[in-house]
């Protein structure tokens, strides 16, 4: 069944046939991040494909997957394009290196995962907390609800651990 | 021009110089071009096989490319009285026109045709914005783009910016350095009366301009505007009874891709673009390697394109891109310059074919600067290029065209003076 929802004043679907996104944003949905598994090479893949990338396998099984990693690299929109973000710059989108099979099956490749730096509710992040994030932030996995079987995967500082220094843009 | 060292490969060498851009035209670059995207591209192609010195009846094929932002082909045939034998009008944007261009030559080397336009028509200011603001940032969000714009992460800076942030912390890249390649294009656009912008700006105008996402500033950003460029292929042999001097077109690569082209991101070093790939087919293919290469076209949709492909294409060392785009090179009167028009940061936007054009006029001796016209019709170029004088790069033989769609994905072409 298809998804209709709104988010932030934009519109966002899943269509019926897009089983692969459907079963992603699902998971998503119960607060719990899952990724497909290969059934022949075993390994993870983001986002959902069809095929494996790897192995051109055919099967796949979903499975939970540990939200933690360091930024990998990131922007700091200012000047956003979207109605939907003006409101919230500046704001940041991350690319986070899972601490799950990093490295893997290379060692130029990770599950690079995108999203937003958010407070631990799921809110975009104020400019407080922008300020702070780099390459080599330590981010936990959190969850924005938009409606019945579609959640956004997004990052939050990680306050558990020992921060690294970050490396931030160097005007600021 | 003396060849310079063959590379043995396995690349299609009896292609090398077979094939040859005979025409070049395009419409002026404004804001507000108060014309649909069939109108200009109908004056571009018309343009361009007059600049051949053919007529409709000459040309037998035509190319195009776009985002649903455009015409097609058979419009623009039409309105010219041309008769096509071939057609085909592709999807996509900064990569298309050398991997177009390759495709010509396959399609005449495969005997559908004889002759190709290739053009690309653009409302992309007052129509389609290519910044992606207006219509395109309203589209509703579905399937894979939930991976992507509903984070707010959609338009082209945001979608390259993790590649170009990460190449100053992989390397210590500084905004400095990269916005000197503003600097060398606007100095270049100051001597093309068709450029949009015209005055010459500092690394420190670029460095004081708002930031837009970081680490691209407003002046890192290139111009949006409404066009259509076109260009003319045929054989090279066709080519002898043309009016200008052979522009022969030694190698091409089309839309090479990193692995994922899907999310290239999930592949490293995401500091490298896929000119590391393209590489490899575009200089086995046209026989020669980066020093021999007078002129350079690298697609400057933001200043870091520019300094990650000349890198990438193995123009500097790995991780010295910054250096190379601020030590003066890349200027009029450096040892190679790049985008001499101004390229899409000042001259206009038209996803990579007016540097294109702007090499072949290089590689003819006859960029359209403000130098005297001789009595031949002939520019009689002065090589002072300061503000207002001349663009025309002295002793130009051999020019590279790197084309970029994306980090991901991109396209070459290599081409020399006959």
């Amino acid at each position: 069944m298809s998804i209709r929802a709104e988010y932030l004043g934009m519109p966002l679907s899943i269509d019926e046939l897009d089983g692969e996104n459907l079963a992603f944003f699902q998971h998503c949905a119960a607060h719990d991040f899952h990724l497909q598994v290969c059934e022949s090479c075993n390994l993870l893949r983001y986002p959902p494909t069809t095929a494996c990338p790897w192995c051109m396998g055919q099967r796949a099984r979903w499975v939970a997957v540990e939200g933690k990693g360091a930024v990998h690299s990131y922007t700091e929109v200012h000047h956003a394009i979207q109605p939907a973000f003006k409101a919230s710059t500046p704001y940041l989108v991350l690319l986070v290196d899972l601490d799950t099979q990093n490295g893997k099956p290379s060692a130029e490749e990770a599950l690079r995962v995108v999203g937003n730096l958010v407070t631990p509710e799921g809110k975009l992040a104020a400019a407080e907390a922008v300020a702070r994030v780099g390459i080599g932030t330590r981010v936990r996995m959190v969850f924005t609800d938009v409606a019945p079987g579609l959640a956004l995967p997004q990052w939050t500082i990680d306050d558990s651990v020992e921060q690294p220094k970050p490396w931030r843009y160097p005007q600021d | 021009m003396p060849l310079p060292a063959q590379i043995d490969t396995s690349s299609p060498k009896h292609l090398r110089d077979k094939y040859a851009i005979i025409g070049v035209g395009e419409t002026s670059y404004t804001r507000g071009s108060g014309r649909s995207t069939r109108a200009l591209g109908t004056w571009a192609v018309r343009n361009a096989i007059e600049d051949a010195g053919l007529r409709a009846g000459d040309v037998d094929g035509m190319l195009s490319y776009q985002s649903g932002d455009s015409t097609f082909a058979p419009f623009i045939a039409g309105d010219l009285g041309i008769r096509l034998n071939f057609y085909m009008d592709v999807f996509g944007g900064g990569s298309s026109t050398e991997a177009l261009i390759g495709m010509a030559m396959g399609v005449i080397e495969a005997g559908m045709c004889k002759t190709v336009v290739i053009f690309r028509a653009m409302n992309g200011y007052s129509q389609v914005r290519i910044g992606g603001t207006g219509a395109r940032s309203a589209v509703p969000v579905t399937g894979d783009m939930l991976h992507s714009r509903a984070y707010g992460w959609q338009s082209a800076g945001q979608l390259f910016s993790f590649t170009f942030m990460r190449h100053m912390y992989d390397f210590g890249t500084t905004p400095a350095q990269v916005a000197a390649v503003r600097a060398a294009h606007s100095a270049h656009a100051s001597n093309n009366p068709k450029a949009y912008y015209k005055k010459r700006v500092s690394v420190e105008d670029v460095l004081a301009s708002r930031i837009i996402c970081k680490p691209l500033h407003l002046l890192d950003c290139c111009v949006e505007t409404d066009n259509a460029t076109a260009i003319v292929i045929s054989s090279a042999e066709r080519a002898r009874d043309g009016r200008h001097p052979r522009v022969l077109i030694r190698g091409v690569a089309g839309r090479v891709c990193k692995p994922r082209a899907d999310m290239h991101y999930q592949h490293g070093p995401i500091s490298t673009v896929a000119g590391k790939y393209a590489r490899e087919i575009l200089w086995p293919n046209a026989g020669v390697g980066p020093e021999d290469i007078d002129v350079t076209g690298s697609y400057d949709a933001f200043t870091f394109t520019t300094m990650l492909q000349l890198e990438d294409y193995g123009f500097c060392k790995k991780g010295e891109g910054g250096q190379y785009v601020s030590d003066g090179s890349i200027r009029l009167g450096g040892r190679r310059p790049n985008n001499t028009s101004g390229g899409h940061l000042c001259e206009g936007y038209t996803h990579g074919m007016n540097m294109v054009i702007e090499n072949v006029r290089q590689l003819r001796h006859d960029v359209d600067d403000s130098c005297p016209l001789g009595a031949d019709g002939k520019r009689r170029h002065s090589y002072d290029y300061r503000e207002g004088g001349c663009r025309q790069v002295e002793r130009c033989e051999v020019s590279a065209n790197l084309g970029w769609a994306m980090p991901g994905t991109g396209s070459a072409m290599v081409m020399r003076r006959d």
